[in-house]
């Protein structure tokens, strides 16, 4: 029972920098970095100044996108070993940040989804931050039934990495849970699975 | 009037009926031999046809007292069917108070409430409560506001939320829903959780709905009426226990559809929260076993003229692609095919 | 599809003088009993009977929303408009009997803020009274920055400030703000909302220095009472309804609609809701659009004219109603 052309899919951005903005705040990962250094050619060195960045290299780390973000002369520029890590320091940023502070998040789907979380926290509206999606599609999925999330899914179709059940991806996604939905797909008849295709690349 | 609340089950042995009244009454939605998404909206102008569904703000009926049973057996299997966003406290109030002075109103014989400024006395005798409190003073109550008043109110409650120019499901109580789970919805906007509707957004419908419902004003609250199918009388089809109600659907053969098939229906209004601003979206589920269905010669006639003619998106959204073949092939028994008159009610 | 809410029939039990330009009036219903609930910042419009006219003008609610017997609003006499202050400041006295629509609110309370700033100007501090009551009652943090010409010119400052102490701060300036919005606005938590009531250039000025300070849109509110625009009379055709209606001077669109039993959706009346948003079918001659909801490509398409406050000149006028 495959329902697809679902509408709750977040839609990203391309980042481009708030001048007006006081204080800005780039969380990025992987290929995200990507993302941030293609904003120079429109901000001016005034900007990077007033800027926090936050990198969580992952796989990307042979690139060396680091040393690039590095050289963009931030006010601070920190590398993260894991999403998990860099959210401490996120929250420090926000919890100490006036309004007028911009968050810019670009990478893959689990750090933007945790990003947007964290900043909700803090009371920004996930409307004002500024996304950009780069890098893998992987996703976090949510086991509708044992409420357990099953990282870094590529396949349409996924065991819960917790109860075991196979899960449809579905397009549903949940800022709150930071995650798509999985639904069981062979409760109606056991053992009967449509082919598992990698399809988030 | 007195009504006499019947003792029956939603789970294991399944022993729910509905009584001749309560079939004559059920709120048949099709108001023609087809169907199709409309904005399908309508004023909830009160009071409404004596003995109706929509006579009252909200309907209470013969199964109250079975049906808060079932919610309370769902809370307790799954807390988190009930949840609101921390944001949502004066909306908790506005609902405990809608739900209190409309059915103290409507139905004095079962409920009773005494307010003297803040202190409230509470009285619902159907389920034996008597409980005196403080309004707007949670730590009164015995669970939050929300939750208290509804383990007490039949149906689905769902609080949402107005602020740039949409709307956020950002508190609910969701123990009788159709397979959507109020635990991942909870935040989303009207768009989001509407998302996985076929169809629907291509039509602009939910644009439209959503202007319309934004405006909704205290005092006058709308209506419409949906709709889906369910095997066994299971008010609890949350996709959180799919797989205990999934394989249901294979058990349907033609000699058990009459009784194990049941046409479900959702009273949904939309009301204005006076004092949160927030807008209340109850949805009431009404079920009826086909073989009661067909006592009502119209219904016979129609509804299997509906399932013939519904697109394949919608009977897959709706979780009726195993069982509609049956269900149809069962019904036309007890279609002549004589012309029906317009209009969803019992000639 | 919008239906028009029943009015309220009310008395007016009081009028009071509150300053040289400002009467506050208080409303009890006819039928006694309790007035519907309102949240803070809400609006009711009231009806007003000047001989064949008809003219509904918004006021904020300022009463507190937990007592229902009466409803106030306060009203600034403003000389030069089509005249619903000025009725309402010379023609209306207690006793009389009047109607009032339900509330609605247009400018809520943000729920999930975590601060709220409040900045008012002159008569604007009227939806900010019930915002405060429920802010205060609520818990959440809340300031209020009010601009007043000078003290006997500003409604209500000395109650508002005995009622919140410190949370009220008052500037007063014969012309400008009296503050430094800037310097004010750089100070405030992540996740403060700002809130604006005051003249137009105000609110536009405020808002001006907020984007300039990087604040996002879904943080700022605001709420303008503008009185729909006088003009030249008009004739306008209804086609749904095939009618022809005549548009006095002293009229706006909308109650000329209204006036010849044709149904039109509304909230605000001023402009900016959206709400009555209405198809023009055929137009020779100029729209004149004075709503704050239009884009500029919906204006200069023009295909659809706010009734409440735009009005039109030129030879015909063709509209989807
Ligand atoms: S009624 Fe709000 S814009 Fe006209």
């Amino acid at each position: 029972m495959l329902v697809s052309g679902i509408k709750s899919r977040p839609v990203y951005g391309t980042l481009a920098p708030n001048e007006q903005a006081r204080l800005n705040i780039v969380f990025a990962d992987g290929e995200g970095a990507l993302a941030v250094l293609a904003m120079k050619p429109a901000a001016p060195t005034a900007f990077w100044a007033r800027t926090h960045v936050i990198y969580v290299a992952g796989g990307s780390a042979p690139q060396g996108h680091f040393a690039k973000l590095q050289a963009l002369g931030t006010h601070s520029c920190h590398e993260a070993p894991t999403i998990a890590s860099a959210l401490p320091r996120l929250k420090a940023l926000l919890g100490a940040a006036r309004m007028g502070t911009q968050l810019y998040l670009a990478g893959t789907e689990p750090l933007m989804g945790e990003g947007m979380r964290v900043a909700g926290e803090y009371g920004i509206r996930h409307q004002s931050i500024r996304t950009e999606h780069r890098g893998s599609l992987a996703r976090r999925v949510q086991c509708v039934h044992c409420k357990g999330i099953t990282e870094s899914v590529t396949t349409n179709i996924v065991p819960c990495a917790h109860c075991g059940l196979h899960l449809l991806v579905r397009d549903h996604y949940s800022r709150r849970v930071g995650a798509f939905q999985g639904v069981n797909i062979d409760a109606e008849a056991p053992g009967q699975l449509p082919k598992v295709e990698e399809v988030f690349k | 009037m007195t009504i006499a609340f019947r003792d029956e089950t939603f789970r294991d042995d399944y022993t729910f009926r509905n009584s001749p009244h309560a079939i004559r009454r059920f709120p048949f939605p099709f108001h023609e031999d087809r169907y199709m998404y409309a904005v399908n909206i309508e004023p909830h102008a009160l009071p409404g046809p004596k003995g109706s569904v929509v006579e009252f703000a909200f309907d209470v009926d013969e199964h109250y007292v079975s049906e808060m049973r079932d919610r309370e057996l769902v809370l307790r299997q799954d807390p988190l069917r009930c949840q609101a966003l921390p944001h949502m406290m004066a909306a908790q109030w506005d609902l405990l108070e809608l739900i209190m002075t409309s059915f103290a109103r409507d139905y004095p014989e079962h409920f009773s409430l005494e307010r003297d400024g803040e202190r409230w006395h509470w009285v619902n005798r159907p389920l034996g409560i008597d409980q005196r409190f403080v309004f707007g003073d949670a730590l009164t109550l015995p669970y939050e506001p929300m939750e208290y008043v509804t383990r007490q109110a039949q149906g689905d409650w769902v609080i949402v939320d107005q602020r740039d120019g949409n709307l956020w499901m950002d508190a609910g109580m969701v123990t009788t829903q159709a397979d959507w789970s109020l635990d991942f919805d909870i935040g989303m906007n009207f768009f989001e959780w509407h998302g996985p509707v076929p169809l629907a957004h291509e039509l602009g419908v939910f644009e439209r709905a959503l202007k319309y419902l934004m405006q909704v004003r205290v005092g006058s609250p709308v209506r419409r009426l949906n709709w889906t199918m369910t095997i066994n009388p299971l008010l609890d089809t949350a996709p959180e226990r799919y797989p205990v109600w999934g394989p249901d659907r294979t058990t349907v053969t033609p000699d058990n559809v009459g009784h194990k098939a049941h046409l479900r229906v959702e009273l949904q209004s939309f009301w204005r929260l006076p004092r949160s601003n927030a807008l209340l979206f109850p949805i009431r589920c009404y079920l009826i076993k086909l073989e009661e269905l067909v006592t009502v010669p119209k219904w016979a006639r129609r509804l299997p003229r509906v399932l013939k003619s519904l697109p394949q998106e919608l009977v897959d959204y709706k979780g009726l692609t195993r069982y509609r073949d049956t269900a149809v092939a069962w019904l036309s028994r007890y279609d002549d095919g004589a012309p029906t008159s317009p209009g969803g009610g019992p000639d | 599809m919008a239906v028009r809410p029943q009015s309220i029939k009310v008395r007016v039990a009081e009028v009071v003088p509150v300053t040289p330009l400002v009467k506050r009036f208080r409303f009890v219903p006819l039928a006694g009993g309790l007035l519907p609930a309102f949240s803070g910042g809400a609006h009711t419009v009231v009806e007003m009977h000047d001989g064949a006219v008809v003219r509904r003008n918004p006021y904020s609610l300022m009463g507190s929303p937990d007592e229902l017997d009466s409803y106030q609003i306060s009203v600034r006499k403003v000389e030069d408009s089509r005249g619903g202050s000025v009725f309402m400041h010379e023609r209306v006295k207690a006793g009389d009997e009047m109607a009032v629509s339900p509330p609605v609110n247009l400018f809520a309370i943000a729920w999930d803020a975590r601060k709220h700033l409040l900045l008012a100007g002159g008569i604007g501090i009227t939806p900010f009274v019930s915002q405060m009551i429920q802010l205060d009652r609520s818990e959440m943090p809340f300031e209020l920055h009010y601009c007043i010409r000078n003290d006997d010119r500003g409604p209500y400052w000395r109650d508002l400030q005995q009622r919140y102490g410190r949370r009220v701060q008052v500037h007063r300036a014969e012309s400008g703000l009296g503050m430094d919005v800037e310097a004010l606005l750089v100070m405030q938590p992540l996740g403060t909302h700002l809130f604006v009531c005051g003249p137009g250039p105000m609110i536009e000025g405020v808002y001006a220095t907020a984007r300039g300070l990087g604040w996002p849109e879904e943080n700022l509110h605001s709420e303008r009472f503008q009185a729909p625009a006088t003009g030249a009379a008009f004739d306008v055709v209804l086609r749904r309804s095939s009618k022809r209606v005549h548009v006095g001077t002293h009229e706006s669109l909308l109650e000329a609609i209204e006036a010849a039993d044709v149904e039109a959706p509304y909230l605000c009346r001023g402009g900016a809701c959206g709400q009555c948003e209405t198809g023009v079918l055929a137009c020779d001659g100029r729209l004149i659009h004075n709503d704050h909801y239009l884009s500029a490509e919906e204006r200069a398409a023009g295909r659809k004219i706010m009734p409440c406050v735009s009005r039109f000149e030129g030879r015909e006028l063709v509209l989807d109603l």
